[in-house]
């Protein structure tokens, strides 16, 4: 209601933002563009494009390293290839190196994300959900509970985790990378401010009065609208897990159990002992390995994601 | 602490009041968000607790556990090793983060302009990078900063140039820096971009009948629109600068010398805990450390909550 | 009681349940008196009995020894889980320890990290198994090393690493350089080498505790002397000022690659001929031979340089044993997979797979000392390593807390290859800040 001081959201602006004032909505809804008709600017383009060359350059790198053997990763130039095209006999290798362990790994991760990351998008959901549309008692207190625990470094607490796990038996098995992975503060934010636009409040009343309990007005109508929200969350989510590096480190010492970023770091260490073989054209390898899923999932969701970070895209 | 909340908490939209005003208090929401909580309260706040109580004690190898009270918080608050390693992060803090929520937010107002060659590839490409785990990443730039055989090695070879060496002890911190924006730049201007795109029309057409300029319709109409979003990605960059962790760590076996122990405030608590075996000091420090954290990320929030307006 | 309310709590209030548990796990001198006795008849019976043991090791030739092992006693299974390397394990079993739970049976740890286990007892001494039985079994060194500076012995050898030189002979040969035989010849081939190859070093360091330690026990210096809980730090002696002025002239005259071990960056560097010699364990070969492949026939191995012309001194680099951690079980069945790789048939298993022994039998013996090695030209690389385990002198002791005093050494001495600082006054740094700690954990600690 005072609009010079309410901050804006991250999507809509509309009401507080200065110019509001002069608001007028007319004509031509579909031109989605700042104004002055959008000339394509090739210095803008290159500028741009120099970020993008930062942002490939060293997965370019990641790429051709991935096609050398360990000997020719020590003797060739990094942005270009070695003689020989080693790339399907490393990957080859890597699948089959040390009884194809990687495989599990793969597996391992694979499991860690679906339960991990999607039971940490559906309590993001959920939570998101609340925050959106219940006022309850401890509401405003819950998200600074949040943020104030994220600021706590994580690694000094490991520790104390790790006791507790070991206390509950959970430590060795796949539980100590999931239970951890569950929390996704950033996913919660995002599903509150999500939650808060997507879904008209007459929506869920209308629902009410035709006697949905609230579960089914959750399910019925509150989660198709919040579709796009949740892929957006679940990447996130996938992503972290997937990335998951220093919890499992602590608590899985089966390597049956790794994650593929444990197991790589155990390949790569494997170089700094009295008669390890180092095998860093398997670690580049799988390091590539390792993050296609990830960029063919953001490839393939693109849609899905825009829509759903652009919280509010809804309106309008 | 209590009133920290999302800037977006506050938002009105149209053309409903508040929706978090509209229900009446009642225990239903707890029903939805019980799990979330449920789980945080084991995997954040149990450990946060132990840690509180751990905090009050003091285990040598020699002689086992005795109650100390807070000297740990008093043996925090002189360690000049711990305040070596804040103010090593603030520095990182002050340069890297305007520095990477600069170019994304740049780059998400290029994207958002419309002038683009090619513009779907840029936004997924520059966003990238964020797939890469922390420890890939690292191990990549690492390999690129070699002066011997990596490619800043190479550059001096092909140009005769002679480029300082990126890990030594005095630019080792930028090239942490260097890791971390390459990293993230991608992510924040994915949520810049996100918060322009959903920009009502309108707007700009009220901009264009005032006859607005370029520059005028970014900094009076796109600026304040996302002043939501640059406030919560300052907030989790601060949180992130602070707990600076996996680069510095995994850097350290290449850069052992120019990277202690003590590196930066998380690394100290890590150190402290794995190798020194002095989990009460540990986690007093990272008690500490959480409390300064909040503290900046409140005021952070306040700060940004009224600039501009 | 405390059983019954942790039990209480379990379910609620974890935190409180922890807090109980840390308060009780705290101490550690609650152990019993004397030292555990199996015999060899309980040995037996357990493997007739069978059952399974856990071990936490990163050797990789452990592999074959444990499926030998497996098929001469059937009903014993053994469970190999290299739970990380070093560092990496020793914060595995620390937490593992502080836990309670989860203890592997058998764990491999390095020499300079048993002290603070032992004098912790978190490791079984084997003494009441016979392992003083086996005493003149073992080289000098590892024994020296399993006993932590203690009475006990809390493990038993299984690898050792007594110096030498290994030198790239392609580049001293093609640079005309004479190998050198003494230290002072080193820093000589070293600026030789510079002035014939500016991109070629003589060796690599940017500052390694295991080295540095290891070059200070060569060189006669005693730096930690260790009774019980009482030690002494002082890297001032004679020893210390002969290796400091050695080392500080490679430093100074930047002969020395700033390139870290074991990263890619130093394969490539050895593989090249950039860093063209390496003072370091016997273990070295089959790190060579499967990482440094392009460069197979150019290595050779010397006698380690010494500090005086025609001296014999040597000192360990490296090396471990397998230990009995206290919380672990099956001790028999343990004890006897300990006994038959590091004692028994295991070794000729081990030497085959590339691992350098630390029992006499197998050094002194013909079939071993004339082994050719192709990767060095076929010179019979073990008559030098032999001689040199038999040379390293047995009184050195490491830090009952040598693993975080390792882990301080870049902070401390590592500023001597970055900066003015020189390296005695980075080792007297190191020296402030190990005895400042050991004061903190409870030493009594004599400058």
């Amino acid at each position: 209601m005072t609009p010079t001081v309410t901050p804006a959201p991250a999507g809509s602006a509309a009401s507080s933002s200065p110019s509001s004032g002069s608001a007028v909505r007319l004509r031509t809804p579909r031109r989605r563009h700042s104004p002055g008709r959008p000339r394509r600017s090739v210095l803008l383009t290159v500028l741009t494009g120099l970020v993008l060359l930062y942002s490939l350059v060293p997965l370019v790198w990641l790429a051709i390293s991935a096609t050398k053997t360990q000997e020719g990763l020590s003797r060739s130039f990094g942005l270009w290839f070695d003689g020989d095209f080693a790339l399907w006999d490393n990957i080859a290798e890597t699948f089959t190196y040390a009884d194809g362990v990687f495989a599990r790994w793969l597996l391992n991760t694979l499991l860690y994300v679906v339960v991990g990351a999607g039971g940490a998008t559906f309590l993001a959901v959920l939570g998101g959900y609340a925050l959106a549309k219940f006022d309850f008692p401890g509401r405003r207190a819950v998200f600074a509970v949040v943020i104030g625990a994220v600021a706590v470094p994580g690694t000094a607490l490991a520790v104390p985790t790790f006791l507790m796990f070991s206390t509950m038996g959970l430590t060795n098995t796949p539980w100590a990378v999931i239970i951890p992975s569950l929390i996704s503060p950033f996913g919660l934010y995002l599903m509150w401010v999500f939650a808060s636009e997507a879904i008209p409040t007459e929506l869920m009343e209308a629902a009410r009065i035709d006697g949905a309990g609230e579960v089914r007005t959750f399910f019925q109508v509150a989660l198709p609208l919040l579709a796009p929200g949740i892929v957006t969350v679940s990447l996130f989510t996938m992503v972290a897990t997937w990335n998951n590096y220093f919890l499992p480190l602590i608590m899985i010492k089966d390597p049956d159990w790794y994650p593929l970023t444990l197991g790589l770091n155990s390949w790569n260490a494997q170089a700094e002992t009295a008669g390890g073989q180092p095998v860093f054209h398997l670690v580049v390898t799988g390091s590539l390995i390792t993050i296609v899923p990830l960029i063919a999932a953001f490839l393939l969701l693109q849609k899905y994601w825009q829509s759903g970070l652009a919280a509010g895209s809804v309106k309008e | 602490m209590t009133t920290l909340q999302p800037p977006v908490a506050a938002a009105e939209p149209r053309p409903a009041p508040p929706p978090p005003r509209r229900e009446r208090r009642s225990w239903t929401g707890w029903g939805f968000i019980g799990p979330f909580v449920a789980v945080f309260a084991l995997v954040f706040l149990a450990p946060i607790a132990y840690s509180v109580y751990l905090s009050l004690f003091r285990d040598q190898l020699i002689g086992g556990t005795t109650f100390v009270g807070f000297d740990n918080y008093q043996q925090a608050l002189q360690d000049d090793r711990f305040w070596a390693a804040l103010g090593r992060v603030s520095l990182f803090l002050c340069v890297q983060v305007p520095v990477m929520l600069g170019i994304a937010l740049l780059v998400a107002l290029a994207l958002d302009s419309g002038r683009l060659y090619g513009k779907n590839f840029f936004r997924i490409s520059i966003f990238l990078p964020y797939a890469v785990p922390a420890v890939v990443a690292t191990l990549m730039w690492s390999f690129m900063y070699g002066t011997r055989f990596g490619l800043v090695g190479d550059i001096n070879d092909a140009i005769g140039v002679s480029l300082p060496d990126p890990l030594s002890p005095e630019l080792v911190l930028a090239s942490i820096g260097n890791i971390v924006t390459w990293e993230f730049v991608g992510y924040n201007m994915l949520i810049f971009y996100s918060a322009l795109r959903v920009i009502p029309n309108s707007l700009y057409e009220a901009a264009e009948i005032d006859g607005a300029g370029q520059i005028r319709v970014i900094t009076a109409i796109k600026l304040p629109a996302i002043r939501g979003a640059l406030v919560i990605a300052t907030i989790f960059s601060i949180i992130g600068s602070f707990q600076l962790f996996n680069e510095p760590n995994v850097m350290q076996k290449l850069a052992p010398n120019a990277i202690t122990t003590d590196y930066t405030p998380n690394f100290y608590t890590y150190s402290l805990s794995f190798s020194g075996q002095q989990h009460n000091y540990s986690a007093t420090v990272a008690i500490v450390m959480g409390l300064i954290t909040m503290v900046i990320a409140y005021v952070v929030q306040l700060r940004g909550m009224r600039k501009g307006v | 009681m405390l059983k019954h309310s942790r039990r209480l709590l379990r379910g609620i209030g974890l935190v409180c349940a922890l807090a109980l548990g840390a308060t009780a796990c705290g101490g550690s001198d609650d152990e019993g008196s004397g030292p555990k006795t199996v015999s060899g008849s309980d040995v037996q019976a357990a493997l007739k009995k069978g059952g399974t043991v856990t071990v936490w090791a990163w050797e990789p030739t452990l592999k074959q020894v444990v499926a030998d092992f497996e098929k001469e006693h059937p009903n014993v299974e053994v469970n190999l889980v290299n739970a990380g390397t070093g560092n990496d394990q020793y914060k595995a079993l620390q937490n593992a320890m502080s836990a309670k739970k989860g203890v592997p049976d058998v764990a491999q740890v390095e020499y300079y990290a048993m002290g603070q286990y032992a004098l912790t007892k978190q490791l079984t001494d084997l003494k009441g198994f016979g392992a003083d039985q086996l005493a003149d079994r073992y080289s000098p060194g590892p024994w020296n090393g399993v006993k932590a500076g203690g009475e006990g012995i809390y493990g038993l050898p299984m690898d050792s690493g007594p110096m030498a030189l290994f030198y790239n002979k392609k580049v001293f040969d093609q640079h005309k350089i004479e190998v050198p035989t003494t230290w002072d010849e080193y820093v000589d081939a070293a600026r030789a080498l510079k002035k014939a190859d500016p991109k070629a070093y003589i060796t690599n360091d940017v500052g390694d505790a295991g080295l540095t330690t290891s070059m200070l026990w060569q060189a006669g210096s005693r730096p930690y002397e260790v009774d019980g809980t009482t030690v002494g730090i002082d890297f001032s002696d004679q020893g210390a000022k002969t290796y400091t002025a050695t080392w500080q002239k490679l430093i100074d005259e930047k002969l020395v690659a700033p390139v870290t071990s074991w990263s890619d960056d130093w394969y490539k560097g050895l593989g090249d001929g950039t860093i063209a010699t390496l003072a370091i364990g016997a273990w070295m070969p089959a790190n060579l031979a499967s990482g440094v492949k392009d460069a197979a026939g150019d290595w050779r191995v010397a006698p380690l340089p010494q500090w005086q012309a025609g001296g014999k001194a040597s000192a360990e680099n490296g090396g471990s044993a397998l230990t009995l951690p206290e919380l672990g079980g099956n001790e028999a069945l343990a004890y006897a997979f300990v006994e038959y790789a590091n004692a028994g048939k295991g070794v000729d298993t081990r030497v085959k797979g590339g691992a350098f022994p630390a029992t006499t039998a197998q050094l002194n013996s013909q079939a071993f000392q004339n082994t050719e090695f192709p990767y060095f030209g076929g010179q019979q690389a073990n008559k030098i390593f032999a001689e040199s385990a038999a040379n390293v002198a047995d009184d050195w002791s490491y830090l009952p807390y040598q693993v975080y005093a390792n882990s301080i050494f870049n902070d401390t001495v590592g500023k001597a290859y970055v900066s003015g600082t020189t390296l005695t006054e980075g080792l007297k740094t190191w020296q402030d800040a190990s005895v400042k700690y050991g004061n903190e954990q409870g030493f009594t600690v004599e400058k």
